[in-house]
């Protein structure tokens, strides 16, 4: 994964370069054509966190500063990025204040200020305004503009890592001259102002309708002069993944094609037509099987899946969550449902490098036999049907996911290996609206997880792990007393690990934090909680007269689109 | 006729009430949620709070009159507006069927994907209609001969095969073979010359000949049996033996008593032009109101597949009534007094 992280930058960087080198002047390349076959909805990323939107607009409205493809931050609108070292953030960690880079112009021709930036924080923490990225000013107290190009963010409380507010494509600027009157309640009814922003990015909205297409021309008051290489571009939505990369890699009707999550059978025969490339990039995304270390079982009413109903009568046994994990050829399931996009792992917590253990990979070694010597020993005994049981207790698994092509071919390919060490599987999918809605009265929600096993992908926002890692935390489990919100789906409670995450939360110096993660990585691996199956990467498409891509999986994929290029 | 057509209109009223309330109960009772869609890295209390500002904290019979307001008062006086360029009451402040995916309101999607919609699909629709009824003609006049065989066949393949098949199909052999035609539908594409009404005819080839083969392998069906029905008949024997000419017989006498029952099946398939096509909208991405309501239930957008659902609900209902209507004009024999 380093070795392939390292070849894409080189790559993209020698790219850059050329491409560098190659432009002239402002929209001298033409036109650029970008499918999302998810179709953007809405370019206010504060009002729809779908990905799609967020990564349409941030053609457009940009933050302070961004994070490129190997996770740095780099700044867009700033001169550097604020640090303890340069006097940026302050040393009790409660405040971080940034400095506007001079003469930047929004695309209507009017200056870019800190009133801005200062205007971006009170739309999104309106109280009624429903903004969806509000878990991005986190524990904001202020923002105060100290001077026309200086902005100061203050935290009620020491933020190790205060680059929530306005950094990364969730957490753009907006004009304050054009949203002012759209704050709280109003915010839903400016759609004038919601399709078409004014930005600081590459691009300017020429024409948007909504879940189909959105045309852009260049921004004339970008600030470098020479960019965008592209006069006009389009952004066009709908119908499948498969089309998508048919209409790149086969047709080469378009240019750049976003999540191709697509059987890598029919991805590398498409690839062959040598019209496009397949790039892939690695977040922090992995799909894990989580175990319930409850017990899920309907007769005990209310209670089932809360810590009330007491554990889980066979997967509280160490024995058999090792084995569940060791008897599963993730290489395999590599193969048949990711390709390029996949990577086998043991960690829950597999990048940015700094946070990722190397320690735990015991899990990539499939061995049924190990499995199946683990179970005996444990006094699991295969009764005359082959299945597993002990003290009348059968080792048979209801396992649920969402509804989904590659998700359902892996369940098969699960169920197989279970059989092969004497465990039953039921298998279930729910619709992914179900699943992932959170709708406290269904009993179908991954959150009360009424199952024994459930596998889906989860990643975070950003490069910083620290509140993810704290979804694991004995307080954070989902159950009917906080209305079933809460990250801990496995039910884990661990007293050791809850000391981890408090320590993160007190600890600046990013080195520390590093070995924190890496520790409550190994804890989580280690004890079954989970179960990590394959690291998942981003798989886009772009054609092969499209340069300067550089495939993005911790900001948008069209973070550096003003350094796009078409080949000669 | 006239006092038939009120009494059908009034009894129309109570019907869609019933309609909008099973709409509206059905979508809202479903297990969805318009923030399942949403990045897990979303915590769950944004979450609730999106919720909330969707409206969604309101108990149900409140939204269902506000829904009934808005889409009974509100958005009718909204289009008699926009058409006459007058303002009635305090228009601004007047609450709008909004879209919970984009904000916007749910009739400036609708009216925006309207023009993509009635090309193609309704171009397929007249397409598949001139196809069959000469296909069903002859069909029946020549039965059991070679043409009829492959009419037959080509009838049975072309309302067997799904459009998702013949779609993909067509695109593997003429957009990524042959490349003669773009296999994307642009839906900014203006014409305004005729290099643009070219780029627009060769855009709309594949899509409308996906479901003008599957409209023609309908409808050729009904005339050819229509047409078989009224060959046997005595006043064909009568014309003939008048001495009137067989073209005569076959297109004056025959195809017009045979079209009575054609034309109301043609009327009452023309809200299935406005309802889309969505799985072929979605194969060619041509983004007209099929694929707007399949994003909206994807998306569980539930107050743009409220309105978009009876709105179909209230085209079906008209187009039953016209076909009634047109039955009579067609049919003297046929009183509804």
């Amino acid at each position: 994964m380093k070795k392939f992280t390292t070849f894409l930058t080189g790559t993209a960087a020698v790219l850059a370069l050329g491409a560098a080198s190659a432009q002239a002047e402002r929209g001298s390349d033409g036109h650029l054509n970008i499918l999302y076959w998810q179709a953007v909805s809405i370019l206010n990323p504060f009002l729809s966190g779908g990905t799609k939107d967020v990564e349409g607009a941030s053609m457009v409205i940009e933050p302070l500063a961004k994070y490129d493809e190997a996770g740095n931050m780099v700044p867009a609108l700033v001169d550097e990025i604020p640090t303890v070292e340069n006097g940026g953030v302050s040393e009790d960690l409660k405040s971080i204040t940034w400095k506007i880079t001079e003469g930047l112009l929004w695309s209507d021709g009017t200056p870019f200020t800190a009133n801005d930036v200062a205007f971006t924080a009170e739309y999104c923490m309106h109280p009624d305004g429903g903004c969806q990225q509000i878990a991005k000013f986190t524990d904001v107290e202020s923002v105060e503009v100290v001077d026309d190009l200086t902005v100061k963010v203050n935290f009620s409380v020491p933020k190790p890592f205060p680059y929530g507010p306005f950094v990364g494509a969730e957490s753009p600027i907006i004009q304050k001259a054009q949203f002012e009157n759209c704050t709280g309640p109003r915010a839903p009814e400016c759609t004038e102002q919601n399709f078409g922003p004014h930005g600081t990015g590459a691009f300017r909205v020429t024409e948007f309708r909504a879940n189909d297409v959105v045309s852009f021309e260049a921004n004339p008051h970008f600030r470098d002069a020479a960019k965008p290489a592209f006069a006009t571009a389009t952004l066009k939505g709908g119908g499948d993944a498969a089309s998508a990369a048919r209409s790149i890699l086969e047709t080469g009707e378009f240019d750049y094609a976003w999540n191709l999550q697509v059987e890598p059978e029919i991805l590398n025969q498409m690839a062959a037509a040598g019209r496009g490339v397949v790039v892939s990039s690695f977040g922090t995304s992995v799909e894990r099987l989580e175990l319930n270390w409850t017990d899920p079982s309907p007769d005990k009413g209310a209670i089932r899946s809360t810590i009330e109903a007491g554990p889980h009568p066979f997967l509280s046994d160490p024995a058999v969550r090792k084995a569940l994990s060791i008897s599963i050829d993730r290489e395999l399931l590599v193969e048949a449902g990711y390709g390029a996009s996949g990577q086998a792992t043991c960690n829950i917590l597999p990048a940015p490098e700094l946070y990722a253990s190397t320690a735990v990979n015991w899990c990539l070694e499939y061995d049924v036999e190990e499995a199946n010597r683990l179970l005996d020993e444990a006094g699991w005994e295969r009764g005359g049907d082959g299945i597993r049981a002990k003290d009348g207790v059968r080792l048979s698994i209801l396992y649920q996911t969402s509804t989904n092509s590659v998700r359902q071919a892996t369940q098969a390919l699960v169920k197989d290996m279970w059989q092969q060490i004497g465990i039953e599987t039921e298998l279930r999918n729910i619709d992914a609206a179900v699943f992932f809605g959170g709708d406290p009265a269904s009993p179908d929600t991954f959150q009360k997880f009424y199952a024994d096993v459930e596998m889906y992908t989860n990643n975070f926002p950003g490069t910083d792990p620290e509140r993810y890692m704290a979804g694991w935390l004995c307080s954070d489990i989902p159950s009917p007393a906080n209305g079933w919100l809460g990250a801990n789906m496995p039910r884990f409670c661990s007293e050791e690990y809850d000391a981890l995450v408090g320590q993160m939360a007190e600890t600046a110096e990013l080195e520390a934090r590093g070995e924190l993660a890496k520790k409550m990585n190994d804890i989580l691996s280690n004890e079954g909680a989970l179960i990590p199956l394959i690291h998942r990467g981003d798989v886009s498409a772009h054609s092969v007269t499209l340069e300067g891509v550089r495939m993005n999986s911790w900001d948008s994929e069209l973070w550096n689109v003003a350094d796009w290029t078409r080949a000669q | 006729m006239l006092n038939y057509t009120l009494r059908r209109l009034m009894f129309a009223v109570p019907t869609l009430l019933v309609i909008s309330f099973i709409i509206f109960a059905l979508l809202d009772l479903a297990p969805n949620d318009p923030t399942g869609n949403l990045p897990l890295t979303i915590p769950p209390e944004v979450r609730e709070q999106i919720r909330q500002t969707l409206g969604l904290g309101e108990p149900f019979h409140i939204r269902y009159l506000y829904w009934l307001n808005q889409f009974f008062i509100n958005e009718p006086l909204n289009i008699i507006e926009r058409i006459f360029g007058i303002e009635i009451g305090n228009s601004s402040e007047r609450l709008r069927i909004r879209s919970w995916a984009t904000r916007s309101p749910v009739v400036d999607l609708i009216i925006e994907r309207m023009p993509q919609t009635l090309w193609v699909v309704g171009m397929s629709y007249v397409v598949g209609i001139l196809i069959a009824i000469p296909v069903g003609i002859i069909s029946a006049y020549k039965q059991y001969s070679w043409f009829d065989q492959i009419g037959t066949f080509v009838s049975m393949v072309g309302f067997s095969v799904p459009t998702f098949f013949t779609g993909v199909v067509l695109i593997v052999i003429f957009s990524v073979q042959l490349q003669w035609f773009p296999s994307i539908y642009d839906t900014t594409l203006k014409v305004t010359d005729w290099s643009s009404f070219w780029a627009q005819v060769r855009q709309m080839v594949l899509p409308v000949t996906v479901l003008a083969l599957y409209n023609a392998a309908q409808l050729s069906r009904f005339v050819r049996a229509s047409m078989l029905d009224n060959l046997n008949q005595d006043y064909v024997r009568t014309a003939r033996a008048k001495g009137m000419k067989e073209r005569v017989v076959l297109l004056i006498h025959v195809l017009r008593n045979s079209l009575i029952p054609v034309v109301t099946v043609i009327a009452l398939g023309i809200p299935t032009i406005f309802s889309g096509a969505i799985i072929t909208e979605q194969i060619f991405r041509v983004n007209g109101l099929g694929q707007l309501l399949i994003i909206a239930i994807q998306g569980a957008d539930i107050p743009l597949v409220q309105t978009l659902t009876f709105i179909f609900a209230v085209l079906i209902v008209l187009f039953n009534l016209i076909a009634d209507l047109v039955y009579g004009i067609l049919d003297p024999r046929i009183r509804y007094e």
